[in-house]
């Protein structure tokens, strides 16, 4: 029985060591192998005796957080795909060490003393080998080719299969007419460089995907059900369905839309609304999906899901951003719509240029095809996607993991940036602001009550204990209990953390749009106040963008005055509060309108829409998933530095991009008209073709870093 | 020039080797844990203690 798992917080390669070694006497795991590259433990189980817990705990017990996962389709599709090209990589390598191995025997004989027959014979060896490798390895162009000419469109894949077939094919007229020049190795050397470009391409993305998909899977929502017969069953939420009932603890989110049946408590829903003010609610209010519960158990009937549930709204919204956005054109796209007709016609010239003044129609034909191998656009073809490996390498590196290649273009051409409030600017999860009631040592003794509570806010107690530097360990006698907080004996006197009432400590008459929680240690007492702290270097970046000058916006679902204030703070003069998804969406479209190259960046579900409508999109990967989905890369981390990074790396991306587009464009001007007036030999084309990829591939690494990227 | 029917058979024979050997550790997984094998070779857990 096999069952792989995804694992996170793995930080150094002693994982690998201790993660094994750690597993290695779970009982009925047969085999434990942990993949560093994808951060997934494959393991083998006795069916008999097949249990995942232990093992699961013991991880957990090391500091790692562990879910299970299954690749889905499209995974597993890109995986064929991608060993398929390696594959073809590797048969054209094969095949073009071998022909170049005759072709340098037939270069260095034809200045020397190469019998007719011997030469004869290497081509014809040479066609042996090049004509069914370059039939397997070129499949991945002749697909794109075909589908790309059957739709009308230019892609670079056409000149490419069209330089490559007429390469072999004259080279096969040629052999047969005893002639001294064969391209055999031309083809199949063109072949090698560009796949080894797109197995490049395919192997960093598959590295980013994996990643984002770890982080789905450890955010898989599961739901208590409370079953006919009195059961609770932990079932994921998109297995709920009408009428179920569920339970959900003080401190979890909400699985689904619904009525509450039983039970009051406070609702913060700023993943939903962007709104951090919590709501109080109490039996028939609707709750929805995403909503965090605070402090009160609920029982929920879940209401009808599909076309009522906000959800549902928000992604109507998507769909109809995703259906409005332009199609953007690449720029290798755009070069080889031009590129491809002008040498198509280059070559049809040169060979009535020769006929007119004279030369056979075989001669003339023969150097029109020359013309056509050696602007066969390998090192065009290149240009793109070795910078886009080399970026979206460096933006891993950067805690940002992108989606697709061409945002990296769209990213460039940014010059408005609008940040979401909640969760982008300030913190996902609450932290504490406020503990001045307390002395040092009572907040250490409430940071290891803390430990012990599945409170959402006590957690943020625990991480600004954590922060002093001081190490938390559970008191063992420690209690919870759920919907009031943790009581312990400590030293013979009473010690207890949360609700107000439950620590007898008076509410605040003012709260300020906080969540406190109470402590109380015999007779002292106190309040925590927790609430949205802002990102730690959030300043620093905005008047880093600012200093670019990227115009900068908040556009955000709470209320004035929280929006206003932040806005002070950051010195960001242009601001938007109360705004519902649609708003935000139509805000967006109006900016884009005008002509201004949006980047939102956002974590709400009530940003989606927006995302999907911005010229490029970025969400930290605390959002929701609707949110992710539609963003164009997700970052992680507690801070904001990647999103300068982003802009910094993909303009220099950029910037290296149409660099690359110019050196090879040089070397076409350099080789066509050595080509058009029949100078070329097929030892030029090699030593061209190979030099001008080598140039590309090295200038491509200068995006490794740009200027004023966080260290 | 007969040292030919010898020696280019020979040289494709080889490199066919290496190609199905790559055939064969690629359909075996070996290229899947690129990073983590550069790391395994300094565990020394598999090293039985004296």
């Amino acid at each position: 029985m096999h069952l792989d798992l995804a694992i996170e917080g793995i930080s150094s390669a002693d994982a690998i060591a201790v993660i094994e070694r750690a597993l290695s006497t779970i009982p009925g795991l047969t085999h434990a192998r942990l993949n560093f590259t994808t951060r997934r433990l494959s393991t083998e189980w006795i069916k008999s005796s097949f249990n995942p817990s232990p093992a699961i705990l013991t991880l957990e017990n090391l500091g790692y957080r562990v879910a299970p996962f299954t690749s889905d389709d499209q995974e597993s599709e890109e995986d064929r795909y991608t060993r398929w090209l390696l594959r073809c990589l590797v048969v054209s390598g094969f095949a073009g060490i071998n022909v170049m191995l005759l072709s340098v025997s037939i270069w260095a004989g034809n200045v020397t003393d190469i019998t007719p027959e011997t030469r004869d014979l290497f081509h014809w060896l040479s066609a042996l080998i090049a004509l069914p490798a370059a039939a397997f390895s070129g499949q991945p162009f002749f697909y794109k080719a075909l589908r790309a000419l059957r739709q009308g469109d230019m892609t670079m894949d056409v000149p490419i299969s069209i330089g490559i077939t007429l390469a072999l094919g004259m080279s096969v007229y040629e052999t047969a007419h005893h002639a001294e020049h064969a391209y055999f190795d031309s083809a199949l050397m063109l072949i090698f460089f560009l796949l080894s470009g797109r197995v490049l391409d395919h192997a960093m993305r598959k590295k980013t995907r994996s990643a984002a998909a770890n982080l789905a899977a450890l955010r898989i929502p599961t739901a208590s059900r409370l079953d006919i017969d009195g059961r609770i069953s932990e079932v994921p939420s998109d297995a709920l369905i009408t009428g179920d009932k569920i339970l959900v603890a003080p401190g979890s989110r909400v699985p689904a839309d619904g009525v509450i049946e039983f039970g009051t408590s406070q609702i913060e829903s700023s993943l939903v609304t962007g709104e951090t003010e919590p709501k109080s609610v109490t039996p028939g209010d609707l709750v929805f999906a995403g909503t965090l519960n605070q402090n009160g158990a609920l029982t929920v009937r879940v209401s009808a899901s599909g076309s009522r549930t906000v959800l549902a709204d928000i992604e109507n919204l998507i769909d109809e951003a995703l259906t409005k956005r332009s199609r953007y054109v690449q720029i290798a796209d755009r070069v080889a719509r031009l590129y491809a007709p002008i040498v198509h016609m280059a070559a049809a010239l040169t060979a009535m240029a020769w006929i007119a003044i004279g030369a056979t129609v075989h001669d003339a034909l023969v150097i029109a095809i020359a013309v056509l191998i050696i602007t066969c656009p390998c090192a065009l073809a290149l240009a793109a996607p070795v910078v886009q490996v080399i970026t979206a390498g460096a933006l891993f590196r950067k805690n940002i993991l992108i989606r697709s290649a061409d945002m990296i273009e769209r990213m460039a051409e940014i010059d408005t940036i609008i940040f979401d409030k909640t969760g982008t600017l300030t913190l996902p999860e609450p932290s504490l602001i406020d503990a001045s009631s307390l002395t040092p040592a009572e907040l250490m003794m409430a940071g290891r009550l803390a430990v012990s509570s599945h409170h959402p806010l006590a957690r943020a107690i625990c991480e600004a204990v954590r922060e002093t530097g001081s190490i938390l360990t559970p008191y063992p006698e420690a209690q919870e209990i759920t919907g009031s907080g943790v009581s312990c004996l400590i030293d013979g006197v009473e010690a207890r953390l949360g609700h107000p009432t439950f620590c007898n400590v008076p509410a605040p008459i003012w709260t300020d749009n906080r969540s406190y929680i109470g402590f109380r240690y015999g007779e002292n007492s106190g309040l925590i106040f927790v609430g949205q702290k802002l990102r730690a270097d959030a300043a620093q970046i905005i008047n880093a963008l600012k200093a670019r000058r990227y115009r900068v916006l908040i556009l955000s679902g709470d209320h004035d005055r929280v929006v206003k204030d932040v806005a002070n703070h950051l010195k960001i003069a242009e601001w938007h509060s109360a705004m519902s998804p649609k708003d935000k969406r139509d805000f967006l479209t109006h900016l884009k309108d005008k002509g201004h190259h949006v980047l939102m960046i956002g974590d709400g579900l009530n940003d989606a829409p927006a995302l999907a409508a911005a010229t490029a999109s970025l969400s930290p990967a605390t959002g929701a998933d609707v949110t992710q989905a539609a963003a164009d890369a997700v970052f992680t981390g507690k801070t904001l530095a990647p999103v300068l990074d982003l802009l910094l790396l993909t303009q220099k991306g950029r910037r290296v991009m149409v660099e690359n587009f110019g050196l090879a464009l040089i070397y076409n001007l350099n080789a066509v008209p050595l080509a058009v007036f029949g100078y070329v030999t097929p030892l030029i084309a090699a030593a061209a073709m190979s030099g001008s990829s080598m140039i590309v591939a090295l200038n491509a690494l200068r995006a490794r870093r740009a200027d004023g990227m966080s260290s | 020039m007969t040292i030919l029917l010898y020696l280019v058979p020979a040289a494709l024979g080889l490199g066919l080797l290496a190609l199905a050997a790559f055939m064969w550790s690629l359909r075996n997984g070996q290229f899947e844990d690129l990073d983590g094998a550069a790391y395994r070779i300094l565990n020394d857990d598999d090293v039985r203690k004296e």
